[in-house]
This record gives structure tokens, sequence and C-alpha cells, in this order.
């Protein structure tokens, strides 16, 4: 095992904190300082050329844009807040983390350990808040440990299934000397990241895709964290098996394959909904059959032989009973039963999802995205930034209609091309996210679709890209209500708009004292042209779209009912 | 539904600062009440292990004690029925000595109920009854009419009907990684 050590050399909590971030290969933090993370702020000056920290506006925006970045990276997202409200500030992101699988450290100072316990300035207990929603929280309260923590949190956060993990950091400890030395973790006694698969499920699994007439592929974000896109191809295209994605694995497919047929879930395609209760194998890949793609559970794919590849045991049977299981890392799963694969072709079963999906295009998404309604619809916004961008951007999304209007009606060609709050549903994620993705992968474009809502619960963040100089392309789709909520009120609470809303600000002088360059369309015969404008601009660039002020987002099956039960139109 | 029963779950981790609240935390997210609970050393070294009984049916207990095993300092988690463990609890009692004198019972208690004295002095007399649940209530229900001073009953300690402790199985797992 290779070991490093500096002999001699007695440095500071806080600087060995730094340098063994380093050592795990972290170039950009974001965080806010304050009285107790003071120290490694002050480390953090001699360091400003190895770490680049990004100050944000508020600790929430730190978080949520250190999801963005690793959800663009692949990499952990790295955050520095103070003791106190600044720790309590990023416990939503680091929830939505949670249920997300993000892999973030978040560092919190904490106050000195003498005042531990006793009501002190700012002291809170983070590691108990954050428990229930974190991979692991630990505290350093020695200089020793600090090294240590830092090489358990980076292996905790990134390997399995990836989470978030809280070190809270004790001031005395950031200030304390140590003699630095670093060692990377590889294993911890208990804890078993990634299970092996039994071979006798490998081929159950096998055997029952070998039979299946009808075989169908729910795809999730595990294809993304486990790198498997190439073998979740290769092994749907040696079958034939028609593919349908969730929410966070939009991505994963390539939106032009043959075999992607579209998103599931209550906005979902018409198809992949419809064929989940006409599939005799379902085959669920890296996905945790969340109730918003499978509705009543009592009358989900009751027909269907279930197939579930997951590298969390905790998800197997949960929500759904299956009939074989194949754990571990589908990057090794997937290829495993492939090789027992026979080919086969489906085609019959294939194009009956394009006749189902046709009568969708007709009925809802050719209107909504070629629109002719006087107002600008919502999903022909999110089209011709997809036109303009070829499929190349990286797309997020806030909560609510925007999310789903961006996820339905963008297109991909690569992973990690889709950034959305999907477990949680944190409004206010999107601005901040769109920041660390663009930090993540500053090569790309990255193009936010936002409503007026969630762009205010993070629109401090404006601040962070102003200093920091990031280049995103924000679409706020304005419909002077949270549009989702009021769907659900016209829906299922007889029009009583209460409320749903809104009386915005001005959001291009808004952007505009941010010194970011924005402009309001209104006509649709302004949109290309300012959406091309938006592109080409080399800058941040805020564009206001005025949508039809009672767009809808079809089609919608109901909470709690069957996925067969899809609303197409009003 | 399935029916309710009493289980018992064993978890074996490593001794950290804070698990015991995360793992109560799991049964309340799932608004299951922990009837009792030990924690200990178990017999493999530098392993702590707890004891928790609680109503449940085995749908509940598999998805809970997958959810414990996520923790990253927890080795393992099992649960058992109650044929499937040996269980028993420690319960103490505290009884006026005139008024213990006065039925003339003593012999017949310590014989019956298998108990013990554990100090006797004019003023009251401890008894100390080890036994699952229904003996210890019996025996509360013998005292009562005497009066009790005070009584003070321990969370299940319990062992499983197999051979070994089944830790060991994951132990030969782990050292495959």
């Amino acid at each position: 095992m290779k070991k490093k050590r500096e002999k001699n050399v007695s440095i500071s909590g806080s600087e060995t904190l730094l340098k063994s971030l380093l050592e795990e290969g972290v170039d950009t933090i974001f965080g806010y300082p304050g009285g107790a993370i003071m120290p490694v702020f002050d480390a953090l000056y001699d360091y400003r050329k190895e770490l680049n920290h990004i100050l944000v506006r508020h600790e929430q925006g730190a978080i949520h844009a250190a999801q963005g970045y690793a959800r663009a990276s692949g990499k952990a997202g790295v955050v520095f807040v103070t003791s106190g409200p600044g720790a309590t500030n990023t416990i939503t992101g680091i929830a939505d983390a949670m249920i997300d699988s993000t892999p973030l450290v978040v560092i919190s100072g904490q106050v000195v350990s003498s005042l531990l316990g006793t009501d002190a300035f700012q002291e809170i207990d983070i590691v108990g808040i954050s428990q229930p929603v974190t991979k692991w929280s630990y505290q350093i309260r020695k200089v020793d440990n600090v090294s240590w923590a830092v090489a358990q949190a980076f292996h905790i956060a990134t390997t399995g299934r990836p989470g978030p993990v809280v070190l809270d950091f004790t001031k005395d400890a950031q200030l304390a000397t140590t003699n630095y030395y670093y060692q990377k973790c590889h294993s911890i006694r208990s804890y078993i990241p990634s299970p092996k698969a039994n071979p006798e499920n490998v081929r159950q699994a096998a055997e029952l895709i070998n039979a299946a007439k009808r075989p169908f592929a729910l795809v999730g974000q595990g294809v993304e964290l486990g790198n498997a896109e190439n073998e979740l191809r290769s092994f749907i295209e040696k079958a034939q098996i028609p593919a349908a994605w969730t929410l966070l694995g939009a991505s994963v497919l390539p939106s032009e394959h043959p075999l992607n047929k579209g998103m599931l879930g209550m906005h979902g395609n018409l198809a992949p909904n419809l064929k989940t209760n006409e599939c005799d194998v379902l085959i669920a890949i890296g996905m945790r059959f969340d109730d918003r793609v499978t509705g009543n559970l009592n009358e989900y794919a009751r027909q269907a032989k279930i197939i579930h590849f997951d590298i969390d045991p905790s998800e197997i049977n949960k929500n759904v009973s299956v009939n074989v299981h194949v754990l571990g890392n589908v990057k090794t799963t997937l290829p495993a039963v492939e090789s027992l694969l026979k080919t086969a072709k489906h085609e019959k079963w294939i194009e009956s999802f394009d006749i189902v999906n046709q009568e969708e295009y007709d009925k809802v998404i050719e209107p909504e995205i070629y629109c002719n309604r006087e107002a600008i619809s919502m999903g022909e916004v999110v089209r011709t930034v997809a036109d303009a961008t070829n499929g190349d951007a990286i797309i997020v999304t806030d909560v609510g209609q925007n999310q789903m209007m961006g996820a339905r009606y963008s297109k991909w060609k690569s992973p990690r091309s889709f950034i959305s709050s999907g477990g949680l549903g944190t409004m206010g994620f999107g601005l901040p996210a769109a920041i660390g993705a663009k930090i993540g992968m500053p090569s790309r474009t990255v193009c936010l679709f936002c409503g007026d809502g969630g762009m205010q619960m993070c629109i401090q963040e404006l601040g962070t890209i102003m200093q920091s100089k990031v280049k995103i392309k924000i679409i706020i789709l304005n419909n002077k209500y949270l549009g989702m909520v009021r769907q659900w009120q016209e829906m299922f609470h007889n029009k009583r708009y209460s409320e749903t809303p809104m009386l915005n600000p001005d959001f291009v002088k808004l952007a505009e004292s941010y010194r970011i360059k924005a402009r309001k369309v209104s006509k649709r015969d302004d949109l290309e042209d300012a959406v091309k404008e938006m592109l080409a601009h080399n800058g941040s660039y805020l564009l206001e779209v005025d949508v039809e002020k009672k767009g809808m987002v079809f089609p919608m099956t109901p909470a709690g009912t069957s996925v067969t039960n899809v609303i197409l139109e009003k | 539904m399935e029916q309710q029963q009493l289980y018992t779950v064993t978890v074996y981790s490593e001794n950290h600062v804070g698990l015991l609240t995360q793992i109560a935390n799991i049964f309340t997210r799932s608004f299951i009440n922990i009837e009792s609970l030990t924690v200990s050393a178990s017999a493999i070294n530098d392993v702590h292990k707890f004891t928790i009984t609680c109503f449940s049916d085995v749908k509940a207990l598999d998805k809970i004690t997958k959810q414990i095993e996520k923790k990253v300092e927890v080795l393992k988690a099992y649960y058992y029925t109650e044929d499937e463990v040996i269980s028993r609890e420690i319960a103490l009692f505290k009884i006026s000595t005139e008024g213990l004198m006065a039925i003339d019972a003593i012999e017949n208690l310590v014989n019956k109920f298998n108990a013990k004295i554990l100090e006797v002095n004019r003023q009251y007399t401890v008894i100390e009854k080890t036994g699952v649940q229904d003996e210890i209530k019996k025996l509360y229900e013998t005292l009562e009419p005497i009066g009790i001073l005070q009584f003070v009953r321990s969370g299940c300690v319990s062992i499983t009907r197999s051979k070994y402790e089944h830790l060991s199985d994951f132990r030969l797992t782990i050292d495959d990684f």
C-alpha cells in the first residue's frame, strides 16, 4: 500500500484538511465563511491557487451548487460552512443528495470542544441533525483525526451507492497542530459498498430474459453513477429490449437511440407507462421504484416477472417484490447477465411502443412543442432550446412544471447531462445546481429551466454568478403562478387557486443589477432569436419567457392511481 | 396485513458514539415501538451487540434490518421469532419484609418461581427473578397483594438456537474482499 508521509512537518488541523482534500483530488470548494470555520478559511488563503473556492450567497446555494458539480463531473462536491445556521442551512441539500445518491463532503465548523453541550454561540448538534440524511456524519474533535476522517469521508461518499457525508470540525482541532500524514481509505470493516451478485441470480435473470416475449427495461441513475452507459446499451441491444428512463436516468441513453422509448412516471410518456402493465419481464436497472414512477403498487406490473439490478440491498423488495435481484454495480452485473443472453428481436413488441407514443405525440406533444395557442407554451421554449443546443447541453431544472417540461422535451447525446432534484423535489435547487454543473464541466453549455417561483427561492445566487464569472443560461418559464400546484388545484381542488398566483419582480432588471445580460420575451416570433442570442452570448444570460398562465403538463397519472390511468388532455 | 408478533432484532456494530439514536430512528420512521433494548459488548472483540424486541411482521423487519445494515458502522442485523432464540429478562422486586413474613410464603416463592433473595433486612426484602416476560409477570401478580415497594425490569437478552454467533458468517465474507 502506498503511504505518504512528510516527516516532522507540523501543521494546523485546518491546513491538514486542505492538504487532505488535495490528496483526494479536490480542486473546487463551495462555501461561506463564519466564526467557527475561520481557521480553515485562513489556511485556504495560502491555497487559493490549488483550491478554487466559490463564494456563494447562502449556504443552501453552496450545497446545491456542490450537488450540481458532483452530478455533472462525477466527483464529490465539497462544501465549507460555519457552525450553527451555516450548518443547518445545508440540511435541505444534504437530504436532497441523500435521496438522489449524490456524493458530497460537507465540512462544517463547530465551536471549540470545551464549549460543546453548553448552548454556546452558533453551537448546533449538526452530527445529530444530519445523521438521518447522511451516509456518515462525524465530529472531528482532535487534530490527529483530521486526515483519517477526510479519507473515510471520501471513501464513504463516493463508493457504493454514493451519498453525502458531514464532517463537523471543532475550532480547537482546526487550530491545533499535528504531524501531517495522509493515507487514503480503501475499506472499512463494517461497510460493504458494492455487494457481489450471486451467480445463481445472474443465471436466473438471464434465463427470464431469454424466455421473455415482451421484455421491458427501466433505467435509472444507477447506470450513470456506475459509468455503465455502454454496458447498458450493449445489454439492451443484444436482446433488443425496449427501455424507458426515470427522471434521474434521463440522459443515460441517447434520446435518439432506437430502444429509448421515453420517460417513466407521473408525467412520463404514454407507452412506457402502459407497457409496464403489458410486459412479461420487467428489468429494473439502477432505479428504486419511486412512487412517482410506480403509482399504485397494487396495480403495478402484476403480470410481469421482475428483475432488479441494484447496488443497494435495502432497495430490493422495498417497494416492489421482485422475482430475481442482481446485487452490485451495474458496470459488472449487466455484462455478467449479458454474457448469458441470447440475441433476440422482439420487433412487434418494440413497434407497439411507437404506436402508443404516436398517439401521445399527436394529442399532447405536438400541440405543446409546436404550439399554436396565443401565448407561448412551456414545451415550445424547451424544444427551441433543445433544437438550438442540438442535444449537447447539460440541462438543469428546478422543480415543478419547468422540471417535467425540461425532462420531457430536452434531448441528450451523452450521460450526466440532466440535473434535477428528483427524490426530494427541492424548489430553489436549479439556479445553484446549474452554477455547480458549469464549474464541474466548464467546457459544456449549461441551460437552466426554472419557474418564477423556484427562481426566487435561491435568487441570491445571481451574486455568485457575478462574482465567480460563471457562464450559465437561465431560462425562466414565467407563468406568474406556482404552476404545478396550480395544475393540481385546477384538476383536484375545484380550481381554488389558494396561494399560487405570484406577483414577481422584474427579473430582467434584477439580473442586470448583478451585471447579467437579460432579456424578456412575450411573443412567439422573438423566441428563437432570443434563444440564439442567449447561447451566443459569452457569459451568463437570463431569458425570461412569458408563458401561458395556465399551461398544463400532460400526460398525467394522478398520484396513487395505476400507471395505466393516464390523463392525456383536459 | 401480516400477523404482528414479537420479534428479536440483533444488531452487531462498531462501538461508536451516536449509533444508538441512528438505529432507534429507523424504528421510529417505520412507527414501530421498541419493547425492550439492551446494548453491550458481544462475544466478538470490539463488536457491540444490540438486542431489540418489537412487535412487527416479516415484511417490515426485512426492510428495517436492511436499513440498519446500511449504516456504515453496522456490521450486520438479524431478526428472529420467539422460537428461534432463547431470551431472558431480569427483574428486581422490593417488598416489605413484614408483609412477606405475614403470608409465610418465602419458601414457596423461591421454589415455585425459581427466584433468588438478594437482600433481607427489617424493612424490605429484594427478590431477583430471571426468566421470560410471562414468568416475571406472574411473580409480579403474586407479590402485588403484599405490596411492591419498588420494581424494575431489564431489557431482553437473547441467544440464538444456532451453534455459533451469526456474525461469524459475515466475517468470512469480509475476508473475501
